[in-house]
């Protein structure tokens, strides 16, 4: 190890990253750009779901549980004439439910007699319509609630939950999903960077006049690895100001436990981008091997959206391969509950496997030779 | 320089062979290759595409290793793990490995901190290397907004830092102009007298004949080695420059090339040159033979044969006409031509004609606006001002009814690579609107005029470089066009392959196509009727191949050869911009 030649490496890599703006992009704009799209465009929360409210006979009745679901800020109601005309609505998918009251509901309510509404949901959306059946089934009990508090005599119901809300007490889905970009983000940067620029100097015939110089194959790497760290790091504190500033996404665990496992997690990366590098020596396909092995996995089976314990077992055990879903499990602890040292540390195990496998089967399998 | 490289050899090898895996099949790039190379000399690495030759540099930097016997790099086994012998080498890949993001003095910082040079040492020898390659003025111009010939000099400053004994160059001249490369050549020189050992590729047989000594390989085995004299010597006596009253120099060379006992012919300046077998020929009436001195060009075909084509059947395709026939009708019409390209302007005013049946060359280095003009005439690209007319039609108006009429072959052949050769001119039949038996018989004619009978199977790109070549040519002309545009069509392409590509070229142009072409090559400028010369967009000189060369005559040199006369139209053309750019 030399540290003139590593020094001249990095300076080197630098130059070319201020000079090409493809990989300030990648390493910038794109964080940006993820962010904002997840931030503002992407909810996981139902909220003004279109709803065809059928009202057979209108009385005050009908008049207070309507009202109640036009209070309501998850339902955007729809009065139809008839039961026709609402069906047809949902064929076009222009309503997502339908609430059918029926002509003899006032009068046995009236009478204190058992009486149901309709409800009719769209199951074509699974995820969609069990919200809207949880929803329509909280203000039915809400306002059956209300209805015995103006008459004077609690509901009496046997059992009665009591809710608390841990971590995200309001429920933001966006709270939940920054944390879990934050992991996909530097998943890009380390490793479709990586991949990328040594691709580039294959490519470029630079690769072979620097295994021409004494320069030794663990400086070369090292020379990749160091600036793309610094990107990395540099991309992800981008994200996290972000999140605090933009989002008001809660920062609850340390900062620093956050920049160490951050750097574990780049390590991880970079050693994949490294490795899908000594395999593909042409961008484009350096590119593609690095969207579809570190990229895609990392948003689909890391749990930064889907959910891993709902997911059938054989991919559950895949997920296991995927470091992302070690990274967002503790971004998202860090973020919204804490310093929880065994989710903490329990990945971070992970994660260092992980990145002594990578780095170690580069170092192997890179020679200063062509063949 | 170095007292024991006088005694070890900088590198040798003991029967080294080299296997690669390719798909599933194992390819053999060098076949016991048993090598000694001489300290202190230049030696020149030679041999057609495919030899050997880039391995072989590779072994030697110890970028591969041998999959059978060894390599000795100052007496000692190593590769590039070997740090003590990795600074006693410099090597220069054919891409010359430069950062064409990083400016020219920052590459050349790089490489000094990579070699280990310490700042007090570096500054010297970078302001030494400056000042022989004459890049001194361009330090904060990027790598890649150099010119080809500045890059090889800067690529060549790279690997010379460390001032290695042993240098190694992978085609350190392909692609660049003439001046660049006597200039890279000079270099070479100093080198030679400062006592380093260079082995260096080439393609071109004038450098050949400057190296101390020569390798010329073949299907990765050692055919000869030695100094060129060795090479030409053998052949002494069986050389000639043949010249006919009244035949022109093409239509005697194929006379001569189908005459028995004649091993070759080619066209030079002022008539064709024969090599001829160990047996005398007979001149016929009307010619004169002028013994000459062989080259190593002869050695060349007379070792690996003048490539296979020694008859080019053809069909007649358009009707014949007499060539260079000042009244033959204009084919071709560029009056003032220009293209810019945002603030570069890439063609600046060009102005020529080209006559039916007519061989007509566009000269000129890398980035001289060949191709821009070539695109322009084919319709490809919109003038920026000026007219053509190509058959009559003007190509800013109806591109497409004179598109029709013409055929193209572009850069790097243009070909579909994962489709075989039928499937490749049933396209470009199909493309060309042949339809029935029209696209049959086209089919079958291009079959049987190319030789690709037997490869018609084969993917495009498993074909060898001179069969790809025919492949392109064939498809160009599936619909018979009667002008035919070709576009460096011998770039990249070994001397054997380019020779018999010219016959074909030749034998078109004797059934009445018009054929323009570009080259960098200035060797081929003789095989053109007419030519232009081109640098940085515009047209320095035009005329016939004698009348260029008559512009350069001066008395201390009567007999000045193309590139003499490229060199020095250039400089007077140029000697202001190199010096202010």
């Amino acid at each position: 190890m030399n540290l003139r030649r590593l020094r001249a490496l990095v300076r080197k890599e630098f130059l070319q990253i201020l000079r090409d703006p493809s990989a300030i992009a990648i390493a910038f704009f794109m964080p940006v750009f993820l962010l904002l799209l997840f931030g503002y465009g992407v909810s996981l929360d139902a909220r003004h779901i279109p709803l065809a409210v059928v009202v057979d006979r209108p009385t005050a009745e009908t008049a207070s549980f309507v009202g109640g679901l036009e209070r309501s800020s998850y339902f955007a109601p729809r009065f139809f004439p008839g039961m026709r005309q609402a069906r047809r609505a949902l064929g076009k998918r222009r309503v997502d439910g339908i609430v059918w009251l029926r002509s003899r509901f006032s009068r046995r309510i009236l009478r204190g007699e058992t009486t149901s509404i309709g409800v009719f949901v769209n199951g074509v959306d699974a995820n969609n319509a069990r919200i809207v059946e949880g929803y329509l089934e909280g203000v039915w009990q809400n306002w059956q609630a209300q209805r015995a508090l103006a008459a004077g005599q609690p509901l009496v119901v046997p059992v009665k939950g009591q809710e608390r809300i841990w971590f995200n007490p309001a429920l933001r889905s966006r709270d939940y999903l920054v944390p879990g970009l934050i992991a996909v983000i530097m998943t890009l940067i380390g490793a479709l960077l990586t991949a990328l620029v040594v691709a580039r100097e294959w490519e470029r015939g630079t690769m072979e006049a620097l295994m021409a110089t004494p320069a030794q194959m663990t400086e070369i790497l090292l020379g990749k690895l160091i600036p793309y760290y610094v990107m990395g790091m540099g991309g992800m504190l981008l994200s996290v100001a972000m999140a605090v500033g933009l989002f008001d996404v809660p920062l609850r665990g340390s900062f620093a436990v956050l920049l160490l496992v951050s750097t574990l997690f780049l390590l991880v990366a970079l050693g994949m981008g490294l490795l899908i590098s000594s395999v593909a020596r042409n961008q484009f396909v350096a590119g593609q091997i690095a969207i579809v092995v570190t990229f895609l996995p990392a948003f689909i089976l890391s749990g930064f959206i889907f959910y891993i314990p709902s997911m059938p077992a054989p991919i559950r055990i895949l997920t296991h391969l995927v470091a992302a879903r070690y990274f967002v499990s503790i971004l998202q602890t860090l973020f919204l509950a804490g310093d929880v040292w065994p989710v903490i540390l329990g990945n971070s195990l992970a994660l260092t496997l992980m990145a002594i496998f990578f780095l170690g089967l580069t170092l192997r399998r890179s020679h200063k030779r062509l063949d | 320089m170095v007292a024991e490289t006088t005694l070890t050899s900088p590198l040798r090898l003991e029967g080294v062979r080299k296997r690669f895996q390719r798909g599933k099949e194992s390819v053999l790039a060098l076949d016991g290759l048993d090598l000694d190379l001489a300290p202190g000399q230049v030696t020149g690495l030679l041999g057609p595409d495919g030899a050997g030759k880039t391995t072989l540099l590779r072994l030697a930097a110890g970028l591969l290793r041998p999959s059978e016997g060894r390599v000795f790099l100052f007496g000692r086994e190593g590769g590039a793990e070997d740090k003590d012998l990795q600074v006693r080498i410099g090597y220069m890949p054919q891409r010359f490995g430069l950062y064409e993001d990083l400016t020219v003095q920052e590459n050349l910082d790089l490489y000094s901190d990579l070699q280990g040079l310490d700042p007090e040492q570096a500054r010297h020898r970078q302001d030494e290397l400056l000042t022989l390659t004459a890049l001194g003025p361009f330090g904060k111009r990027r790598a890649g907004a150099l010119s080809g010939g500045m890059k090889q000099k800067l690529g060549l400053a790279c690997a010379l830092l460390r001032a290695p004994p042993l240098l190694l160059l992978d085609e350190p001249t392909v692609g660049v102009d003439p001046i660049a490369r006597r200039e890279l050549w000079e270099i070479v020189q100093g080198l030679r007298a400062a006592g380093t050992t260079v082995l260096m590729s080439t393609a071109y047989f004038d450098e050949a004949e400057r190296c101390d000594s020569l390798v010329l390989l073949h299907q990765g085995r050692l055919l000869r080695q030695g100094s060129p004299e060795r090479f030409t010597e053998p052949l002494r006596g069986r050389c000639y420059r043949v010249r006919h009253a009244d035949e022109r120099r093409r239509a005697l060379r194929e006379s001569l090339q189908q005459r028995p006992g004649v091993r070759d012919a080619r066209i030079v300046a002022d008539g064709v040159r024969v090599l001829t077998g160990p047996e005398p020929v007979t001149p016929e009436a009307g010619e004169r033979w002028e013994p000459m001195p062989p080259t190593f060009e002869d050695a060349f075909v007379d070792l690996l044969g003048s490539g296979g084509a020694g008859s080019v059947a053809t069909a007649s395709a358009a009707s014949p006409v007499s060539v260079g026939d000042a009244a033959a009708e204009t084919v071709v019409e560029v009056k003032e031509l220009r293209k810019c390209f945002g603030r570069y302007e890439a063609v600046k005013s060009s102005t020529f004609t080209v006559r039916r049946g007519e061989i007509f060359g566009l000269l000129g280095a890398n980035g001289a606006g060949k191709t821009t003009t070539f695109r322009m005439l084919c319709g490809l690209l919109p003038p920026s001002g000026g007219s053509l007319r190509v058959a009559g039609v003007d190509m800013r108006r109806a591109g497409s009814t004179a598109r029709a009429r013409l055929g193209y072959v572009a850069q790097k052949f243009a070909l579909y690579g994962n489709l075989s050769v039928d499937q490749n001119l049933a396209f470009f039949a199909a493309a060309y609107d042949l339809g029935g038996p029209a696209r049959r018989a086209a089919m079958a004619r291009a079959r049987e005029e190319f030789q690709l009978a037997p490869y018609g199977a084969v993917n495009a790109d498993d074909l060898p470089l001179g069969i790809k070549q025919r492949l392109a040519l064939a498809c160009a002309l599936l619909h018979e066009p009667t002008i035919l545009f070709l576009d460096e069509p011998t770039s990249g392409v070994d001397p054997l392959t380019r020779r018999e590509f010219w016959q074909r070229i030749n034998a078109l142009a004797a059934q009445g196509v018009t054929v323009l072409i570009t080259t960098h090559f200035m060797d081929e400028a003789e095989y053109c009727d007419r030519l232009v010369l081109m640098s940085r967009g515009a047209v320095l000189a035009q005329g016939s191949p004698t009348e260029l060369r008559t512009l350069a005559q001066s008395p201390d040199r009567p007999d000045p050869s193309m590139e003499e006369a490229f060199i020095q139209l250039i400089e007077a053309h140029e000697s202001p911009l190199r010096q202010a750019s």
